[in-house]
């Protein structure tokens, strides 16, 4: 898992979803870039990514690395936005067999993972259904 | 005026029975249905805590303001299970909200009224003109001991009011707080559960103080429980609210809508706050609610509000807090809801 100054820099787009639109051509990107991978621009806004839109593909994690281990089995799906970003989070509050692509999910704060019972304390979004 | 401008709940979709607690312990599930109005109660996800209800509250709390969040010049999260013992759970929701950095954070605990805490500060700042918003949560993850009474109550909730002068859905008329040193309930540093005194947690404890609040408030409101429509107690069971009630004067019709506990338990600093949310959703302009909380320790914090018509407006803006207590329900045998609660013991 990441370092606590790892998980400090990573902050807006875990817990705000805060992306990078680029100024010249409009691509978002998220995680924000320095460059635009589109048009190679460097100026971007910060831009809001929707918080909820549709799953395109899942699978279901089984032999989970270690700090997911108490939560196996547990759904990692991608889903597309309302704003057309594609994004990959666990699948919450999901009965498997009412997982399925096109379903309707949006993005809820949790806990991903903590550094054991004394460590720093991980959050960010996962999906939900809707 | 100053008042409620958005408020927002936030339920975990798990649920525990109480016959399901009885039998591991070989208690006597339908005295406890029956003496404390208990059926079952929500429990937390292991990714879930009193932070991430806290946010997702106030995300709905602020759907239903409609402000923008830079606005919002103090955020309190009110409970008894934050999730770390230094480092706040403000900063976090603060910063999930979008509200940094210029606000002013705390965490406050005071058993289970931290939550209306929370609300009695962030309305005096906004009332001050100190800041323009302020939020308040009451949140908890609570855990009773394992075999105790309390560990069929114990719950998982939060509630978030956003404070301001415009945009009301809710106007706060009148506060007032019943305070005295109590030792009914309490968790010594490093313990992992609380303790308390049994059946002295009611009359000199809980029912001292809930009816010394209401009827404080009333009296500088110059009201009687006629001239409200509804009426929020903090409910650590079912049956203390409804006795407080009748021994102060008020019907069942008036507690029922915030009536919440025998289907969702007791959620300590989200208690009282998730009734109100309850009782906002189906409220209607004009109408007057008496809110009184109760934390051990002990103090009862009241607060007389009147519903403004922008409630039409707002309600549906986000989940009203009756589908989350009775849709999309999951419930957990003991085990699971031993390794979510994590009364486990694993080899590190």
């Amino acid at each position: 898992m990441p370092t606590p100054s790892r998980y400090w820099r990573e902050i807006p787009q875990r817990y705000r979803m805060e992306a990078g639109k680029c100024k010249a051509c409009g691509f978002v990107a998220f995680p924000p870039r320095v460059v635009c991978p589109a048009c190679g621009a460097r100026e971007f806004v910060p831009a809001k990514l929707a918080d909820g839109g549709k799953i395109l593909t899942y699978t279901i994690i089984r032999v989970p690395p270690r700090p997911f281990e108490d939560q196996a089995p547990y759904a990692v799906g991608i889903a597309e936005l309302d704003d057309g970003v594609k994004l990959t989070a666990q699948v919450v509050d999901c009965d498997f067999a009412d997982l399925k692509v096109g379903l309707r999910v949006r993005l809820e704060f949790r806990k991903l993972s903590e550094e054991g019972e004394a460590g720093i304390i991980y959050y960010g979004y996962k999906f939900v259904p809707e | 005026m100053a008042g409620i401008i958005g408020y927002g709940a936030y339920i975990p979709r798990n649920r525990i029975r109480v016959e399901e607690i009885a039998k591991v312990w070989g208690a006597d599930a339908p005295s406890f249905k029956k003496g404390l109005m208990l059926e079952e109660k929500s429990v937390p996800s292991p990714d879930q805590d009193t932070i991430t209800m806290a946010v997702e509250g106030s995300k709905r709390a602020l759907k239903r303001a409609g402000i923008d969040p830079r606005e919002i010049g103090a955020v309190y999260v009110g409970s008894e299970s934050h999730p770390y013992a230094v480092k706040p759970s403000g900063t976090v929701l603060a910063e999930a909200i979008g509200a940094t950095p210029d606000v002013h954070t705390a965490d406050l605990e005071f058993a289970c009224k931290a939550g209306t805490e929370g609300m009695f500060i962030a309305l005096n700042l906004v009332r001050s003109g100190a800041v323009k918003y302020a939020l308040a949560v009451g949140a908890d993850t609570s855990q009773g001991a394992p075999g105790d009474a309390l560990e069929y109550s114990a719950a998982a909730g939060a509630a978030a009011f956003l404070f301001g002068k415009e945009r009301l859905v809710a106007e706060v008329l009148e506060t007032y707080s019943y305070t005295t040193d109590m030792p009914d309930f309490w968790r010594r540093e490093y313990q992992y559960y609380p303790q308390h005194g049994g059946r002295f947690t009611g009359e000199p404890a809980y029912f001292a103080h809930v009816t010394g609040a209401a009827r404080g408030i009333m009296d500088r409101a110059g009201m009687k429980p006629a001239d409200f429509r509804y009426v929020v107690f903090h409910q650590p069971n079912g049956k203390f609210p409804l006795r407080v009630g009748e021994m102060l004067g008020f019907s069942k019709k008036q507690i029922e809508p915030g009536w919440l506990v025998s289907k969702l338990g007791n959620t300590y600093s989200g208690s009282s706050p998730l009734g109100l949310t309850a009782t906002l959703d189906i409220a209607a302009a004009g109408d007057m609610i008496l809110l009184v909380s109760y934390g051990s320790g002990a103090g009862s914090d009241s607060f007389v509000i009147r519903v403004t018509e922008r409630i039409d407006e707002v309600r549906d803006l986000a989940p009203r807090t009756r589908k989350l207590l009775d849709t999309n329900k999951v419930y957990l045998e003991y085990g699971a809801y031993a390794k979510y609660r994590r009364k486990i013991r694993k080899a590190e």
